[in-house]
């Protein structure tokens, strides 16, 4: 399994339907009516974004989880 | 739960009723919460305790005729702690300087005390707490009237004269060698001790007082007429107690205290004008509520004294104390894994649920705990006055529901696998092949297909055998995931549509293989005519003797949902002794058996509860368990527990140590009952499944395959991802490991797939999700 992939800096990770290098670029996270601007890499042509795992399973869960006790 | 409801609950619930030796107590001392002080060995706290309630207790840690003892619980186990030497060593070891009065507000009130016994010296004490002028009236030339009386051994005069102390720092005027009458040889006379104060109490001891022209009405015996709660005589402004009011009993020093105490209370009242009488209900002793087991507890009998005469040492009452059975209810929360993990008990978590159910602003910080319950009522078998946690709690979810703050995560998986039960993938409503009507309808569950559907097909052949007239099938799920997630409105629907297949069918008898299809239909469908199918099995003859079967004792464990079905209960025992398999009884069964951890949907809304709840059931024995739930079975499997089907000694099991078999994990759950569904269709009913192109081939490590089922990821969403990213190319390539990386978000969960190509299919080398959308991905 690997860790968090955009961490390492000898990794590159390319968007294959452009192959061009995601880079990082402002985007918006939203659930349950709230949202919050973040950073995360991002295909500069077609703009796909990549949530990493560590993001994913550690603080959006949090949030996702405070925002459903609200 | 409307307020009413949520007091009415709360005060359901006798954890906070005091133990039985305070309520014995007339003044209500917390022996309890002093005898935890001396356990700990602080001296100190144990006197502030007991100096809380007794104005005098130098005197009272000597003489008190402790009534609390003849009631204490410990008398089940031994002999009852000996509380009044315990409050005498409070008194010798943690007596400091005395507890100063609080210094409160003067009033511009007098009141004047006739009499110095322990009543009279309690009211002056307790008065003049309040900020009364109070004046004491002692015929004789010490305070303290039959307390004087003791052996100075037992009550040295010293001591007295210290608790007494306590009153003049109040400011109280004492007036001793002052007797008070209206007849002659008085130094004060009565009636002008009643016009010069604006209250009187008088505590004369036992003695007649009708020479003394009192011009209060006298009993027959010559005491003072004194009125029952109040304390009160004829004159409003006199009251009274003591050995007047009880005589001719003996004398009781805290009964004594009481009535001065109890006076006072009238006095203060009277003095502001406030009712007498209102909510006087728990004065004096009472028979309290709660309710202490002593079963199993080991009987201890009283610590002794090395020197009778001087006590108890402090380490002598330290190990007294130990004694204590400190007395709780909680009946519940010892049962329970569910009501311990949130550290409290019902009377709390009723309150906090009502307050997390009302709060209008703010975070619901209780969700997690309401939707934790296993809804399996066990609390309630335990509890003195049948407390339910289920209902409190599957209320409290049918209102978040209601309301739109159920936590959209929390059921989202298990109701969508039931909703994959009621899909065309699984759901079928079908006569036996050859007949046009049924004469009972086989319902095993959507869980026994999963778990193991050959165990479903074989009983199906076995009841088209043994009952005539058609046996029907139907396969489904009967709601019971909505109805625990509060879902009423979809459960409904659910068990509607259940209803109808039946009705087309002819309304034919239901067989079923679940505890808790079982359960739904008995108490949602009264017209549906439900049997078990284990008091089916039970009055047929079982298909074959097996003779495979080692005589192992088993441990059985009987599932929550059958916890008041007696006569099921009763028909596995029966079976599994027609097996030949001895059973062992596990501490808690029948009625009074344990959740597996799947209640209530328990293990989606908190994992680690339901992992307690499972660990403590399987270690209630070392025997094989053996189970008649393909959940429960499939439960205690998974954390090592080895486990056997009773269906597994009917039918066999298939493979070698079938206890040790794992259930399937969520994917294959799916696939075992489409599957059941397309080989049922082709071998009975000739019907082909339609032709569908081969499954996109998954490799899946041990490793993935756990985090798959941790994170709740099925295979299917694997496959979704996998698929989009190679038809559309959205897939992202990490140039360091070769992995590609793409996501799908079929309709409220993103799932995120690690993937490779294999030579025979596509490597999966990790997965996870969120809901959180990211707005603008093109998703």
């Amino acid at each position: 399994m690997s860790e968090e992939n955009n961490s390492a800096p000898e990794q590159a990770l390319i968007c294959a339907k452009c192959d061009v290098e995601m880079k990082p670029g402002k985007v918006r996270a939203s659930y349950l009516g709230s949202e919050f601007p973040i950073e995360l890499l991002k295909c500069p042509v077609c703009g796909m974004v990549f949530v990493p795992e560590s993001l994913a399973m550690g603080k959006m869960l949090k949030v996702e989880q405070a925002l459903e006790d609200k | 739960m409307d307020h009413t409801k949520a007091r009415e609950r709360e005060s359901q619930c006798i954890q906070e009723q005091p133990p039985e030796c305070t309520s014995a107590c007339p003044v209500h001392v917390n022996a309890r919460g002093m005898i935890e002080c001396i356990r700990k060995g602080d001296f100190s706290a144990g006197f502030a305790v007991l100096n809380r309630t007794i104005p005098f207790p130098g005197i009272i840690g000597r003489i008190c005729d402790h009534p609390c003892q003849t009631v204490c619980k410990r008398i089940e186990a031994g002999a009852a702690i000996r509380i009044n030497s315990l409050e005498r060593a409070c008194v010798e070891y943690g007596r400091g300087t005395q507890n100063k009065p609080l210094r409160v507000m003067k009033k511009d009130k007098k009141v004047a005390i006739v009499g110095a016994g322990l009543s009279g010296l309690t009211a002056a004490f307790d008065l003049a707490s309040k900020g009364c002028g109070v004046e004491i009236f002692e015929a004789g030339r010490l305070l303290g009237g039959r307390v004087r009386e003791f052996d100075a051994q037992l009550l040295p005069q010293l001591l007295i004269d210290v608790d007494l102390a306590a009153l003049a720092e109040l400011g109280v005027v004492i007036h001793l060698n002052a007797p008070v009458t209206n007849g002659c040889g008085g130094s004060a006379s009565f009636d002008g001790i009643v016009a010069g104060f604006d209250a009187v109490y008088i505590g004369p001891g036992p003695h007649a007082v009708d020479h003394l022209n009192l011009n209060l009405p006298v009993t027959p015996s010559g005491r003072v007429k004194i009125a029952p709660v109040t304390y009160g005589t004829n004159n409003p402004k006199v009251f009274a107690g003591g050995g007047q009011r009880y005589y001719p009993g003996d004398y009781s020093p805290i009964t004594s205290l009481l009535d001065g105490r109890l006076a006072a209370v009238s006095i203060d009242r009277f003095l502001q004008g406030a009712s007498l009488t209102a909510q006087r209900e728990q004065d004096g002793p009472f028979v309290t509520a709660l309710y202490t087991n002593t079963q199993g507890i080991e009987p201890l009998q009283a610590v002794t004294m090395s020197i009778t005469a001087q006590g108890y040492s402090r380490e002598e009452a330290i190990n007294e104390a130990r004694r204590c059975l400190n007395c709780q209810c909680l009946e519940c929360v010892k049962v329970c894994e569910y009501l311990a993990h949130y550290g409290s008990y019902p009377k709390r978590y009723v309150r906090e649920i009502y307050n997390n159910d009302t709060i209008i602003m703010g975070s619901h910080l209780s969700n997690r705990m309401v939707n934790t319950c296993a809804l399996c009522s066990l609390c309630k078998e335990v509890c003195p006055v049948d407390l339910n946690m289920a209902d409190i709690c599957l209320d409290a979810r049918q209102s978040m529901v209601s309301k739109g703050k159920m936590p959209l995560s929390t059921h989202d998986f298990a109701l969508r696998d039931m909703q994959f039960s009621l899909s065309e993938a699984f759901y079928l409503a079908r006569h036996e092949p050859g007949f046009s009507a049924s004469s009972a309808l086989f319902y095993p569950g959507c869980q026994l297909s999963a778990s193991s559907p050959h165990h479903v097909a074989s009983i199906y052949a076995y009841l088209r055998d043994v009952i005539e007239g058609g046996v029907g099938l139907l396969l489904g799920c009967c709601g019971a995931p909505a109805a625990w997630a509060g879902q009423e409105e979809l459960f409904h629907r659910t068990l509607q549509v259940m209803a109808e297949d039946w009705q087309r069918m002819g309304k034919p008898r239901i067989i079923t293989a679940c505890s808790s299809c079982y359960r739904i239909f008995k108490d949602n469908l009264p017209d549906l005519p439900v049997e078990s199918l284990w008091t089916v099995l039970d009055n047929s003859e079982l298909p074959w003797v097996r003779t495979d079967i080692k005589p192992q004792t088993m441990a059985i464990h009987d599932p929550c949902t059958a916890r008041h079905d007696k006569d099921v209960q009763q028909s596995i025992r029966r079976i599994v002794a027609k097996l030949g398999v001895p059973l062992r009884e596990l501490d808690h069964h029948s009625d009074l058996t344990t959740c597996c951890g799947y209640g209530g949907l328990m293990s989606f809304a908190n994992p680690e509860v339901a992992d307690k709840v499972v660990n403590r059931r399987i270690k209630e024995s070392d025997a094989d368990y053996l189970a008649y739930c393909a959940m429960c079975r499939d439960n205690f499997a998974a954390r090592g527990k080895r486990v056997l089907h009773v269906l597994d000694l009917i039918f066999g099991a298939g493979g070698e140590d079938s206890a040790s078999r794992k259930g399937p994990g969520y994917s294959r759950r799916h696939e075992n009952r489409a599957k059941l569904k397309t080989e049922l269709l082709h071998d009975l009913w000739g019907e082909k499944a339609a032709e569908k192109g081969p499954d996109m081939k998954l490799i899946i490590s041990r490793e993935v395959s756990e985090l798959l089922e941790r994170r709740m990821i099925l295979e299917e969403d694997l496959r979704q991802v996998v698929r989009h990213a190679e038809r559309t190319s959205e897939k992202i390539r990490n140039t360091k490991t070769g992995h590609f990386i793409a996501r799908r978000r079929p309709v409220s969960v993103t799932y995120w797939v690690e993937y490779s190509c294999g030579d025979t299919g596509f490597i999966i080398h990790n997965a996870y999700s969120h809901r959180m959308e990211v707005v603008g991905d093109g998703l």
